[in-house]
């Protein structure tokens, strides 16, 4: 062989084995991907096997009995979950999609406002960021001091309400800022043009282009609210009866799972709570995927 | 005309107050948490708490430092746990999976963050706890610290999966195609190029991962047994530490709050506001790596 073809078949050599490195590890990276699809598909199926055993329109529709064995159904812990995903929305929802125009549609204005806008503004920002990130049992532990204690207002929907907005406003804050960014200047500097006020380009032209994406943010707060349990845990009480005022205890479905697993035998009862709790979660994210979906649709049609 | 001018100013404070809430339930939050726990921290002083293992509060003992290690403990294995795999599938996502793929895992993914902790805590309960239980060490439960960890390494998979992914996109197409036109293999394009250059963003997704598990509640009461004590071998073997009961500090608050009083609430709190610095300091680095990760991709 001649030098020079020996330098080529080396250097092919050394193709080859990298390419097998790559091969081979690329095998792992699938591998990887595969496991946790796998998990995923474990999780979910044995949740729903096991617990569509239990599942029946008289266990959607009976109302819980306690006891050690966990007789009766889930509907009053349903009817609670969705009082207080309600009651929540009616307080986060309003505070958090006003502080997100704020903090968008009036930069400018705060801008040019002083030094107190522009601290405050920071100071909002920061409170969103750090707000998202404290854990929940952090919002719960809060709740109980200030609504549950130091108001009175008791183990209650109201003080689990109060808490659970605090857990959910930065959510809403901040796809709705997303919303609003996406609005494209043009169409403010049009409204404004053509004489019309701040608030006026704001409810009419700005938020008008910017709902799917404020839904999206509530949807996501939705599913955030059912599957959350330490909040409500320390705040809500427990008991299974339906609560009948702002002021009465309750159960949501993930904290009647917690008490079903815990403290009775009923697993299989507890599984069917589960599946519940994962149909509601999926739905969920198939109404978001749908108006993401729309909205970039949307998106390309516009261009 | 007047009259739209005034609304518009009115909106306008109201708008503004609805901003500062956010700020001002921070605050609060700070305020009243470090004030119920400052009853114990005058009784104990900080060393008395953070310092001492026992917690007995029938006795008046309310040292956490079983809790604090069983919360560093726990976290730990599911980083050691999940990190691997999370970052495997965010390369996989990033790089490597064709779009059909892509359709499958990354629905999956977001699934895996939806599902209630609540759900993987009955999860961990029914199935792995009888698994683990099935090792024969003396004393072994099946509940403990190793199927904590399985089930928060699987809940804090999705964090670290989608801003890895995140991260290894933002970097520039142009860093890719310089490295494949130098010869680099797609392999060694990803370790030697795409990896480095997304280094800030993927430990932010890291640093996040810890927050979560950190501040994970229910699933942890679920299936790590709760007994206050320091994680110890039980037996000879050294591995079996991983058997070992404990409890975190999300646990005690939630087990104990709803019936605590006087000294023993306070001490709750106290563990609220250990609690609550850990995850500050984590946080305010995992902004300062976004931000320098989103200052490397501009």
């Amino acid at each position: 062989m001649k030098p020079a073809d020996l330098r080529a078949s080396s250097a092919s050599a050394n193709l080859r084995k990298r390419q097998t490195t790559q091969k081979l590890s690329f095998g792992l990276l699938w591998l990887a991907s595969l496991i946790v699809v796998l998990v995923l598909v474990v999780v979910v199926g044995y949740v729903f096997i096991t617990g569509f055993k239990s599942l029946s329109w008289d266990f959607l529709t009976t109302a819980p009995k306690g006891g050690l064995s966990g007789e009766g159904g889930i509907s009053t812990t349903i009817i609670t979950t969705i009082y207080l995903v309600a009651l929540i929305l009616v307080i986060a929802a309003p505070l958090g999609i006003g502080a997100a125009i704020f903090m968008i549609e009036y930069q400018e204005q705060t801008k040019a406002g002083g030094k107190f806008l522009q601290a405050l503004l920071q100071a909002a920002n920061f409170g969103v960021e750090t707000l998202a990130g404290i854990p929940s049992i952090i919002f719960g532990l809060f709740g109980y001091a200030l609504f549950v204690s130091t108001l009175k207002f008791g183990f209650s929907l109201l003080s689990a309400a109060l808490a659970g907005a605090c857990l959910v406003l930065p959510t809403i804050i901040r796809t709705t800022q997303e919303a609003l960014l996406t609005v494209p200047v043009s169409l403010r500097e049009g409204s404004l043009a053509l004489g019309a006020t701040r608030w006026q380009t704001i409810s009419k032209v700005v938020l008008p282009a910017a709902i799917p994406g404020i839904i999206t943010g509530i949807m996501l707060s939705v599913g955030r609210i059912i599957s959350e349990t330490a909040v409500f845990y320390v705040t809500l009480g427990g008991s299974y009866r339906l609560p009948n005022s702002l002021l009465s205890g309750g159960r949501t479905l993930s904290l009647h799972l917690f008490y079903l697993a815990m403290d009775t035998n009923a697993f299989e009862k507890a599984m069917g709570t589960g599946a519940v709790l994962i149909v509601s979660i999926i739905i969920i994210n198939l109404v978001i995927d749908l108006i993401s979906r729309k909205l970039s649709a949307g998106v390309r049609q516009q261009q | 005309m007047q009259n739209k001018l005034q609304v518009d100013k009115a909106v306008r404070t109201v708008l503004l107050i609805s901003a500062s809430l956010s700020i001002v339930i921070v605050i609060s939050i700070f305020i009243f948490i470090f004030r119920s726990s400052l009853p114990a921290f005058k009784e104990f002083g900080v060393q008395g708490l953070l310092g001492e293992l026992t917690w007995r509060p029938a006795n008046g003992s309310f040292g956490i430092l079983a809790m604090i290690v069983g919360s560093v403990m726990v976290t730990l294995m599911a980083l050691v746990i999940g990190v691997p795999l999370a970052i495997a599938t965010a390369i996989f996502l990033a790089e490597i999976a064709p779009r059909g793929v892509q359709a499958v895992v990354r629905p999956a993914v977001q699934l895996l963050a939806g599902i209630p902790s609540v759900v993987y805590g009955l999860f961990g309960m029914v199935v792995l706890v009888p698994l683990i239980r099935r090792i024969p060490v003396a004393g072994n439960s099946g509940y403990g610290l190793l199927s904590a960890a399985i089930v928060l390494a699987v809940m804090i998979l999705p964090t670290i999966t989608s801003i890895s992914e995140d991260a290894i996109r933002a970097v520039p197409r142009a860093y890719t195609e310089a490295s494949l036109a130098l010869g680099a293999t797609h392999l060694q394009t990803i370790f030697q190029v795409l990896l480095p250059a997304g280094k800030s963003g993927i430990v932010a997704a890291l640093i996040l991962g810890i927050g979560r598990a950190l501040g994970e509640t229910m699933a942890m009461i679920m299936v790590i047994g709760n007994s206050v004590i320091l994680p110890a071998p039980l037996d000879d073997n050294p591995l079996t530490v991983f058997l070992s009961q404990a409890r975190t500090l999300t646990g005690n608050i939630a087990v104990e709050i709803n019936y605590a009083s006087g000294l023993h609430a306070s001490a709750l709190f106290a563990t609220g506001v250990v609690l609550f610095m850990l995850i500050m300091i984590v946080n305010v680095s995992a902004h300062a790596f976004l931000n320098r990760s989103n200052a490397s991709a501009n």
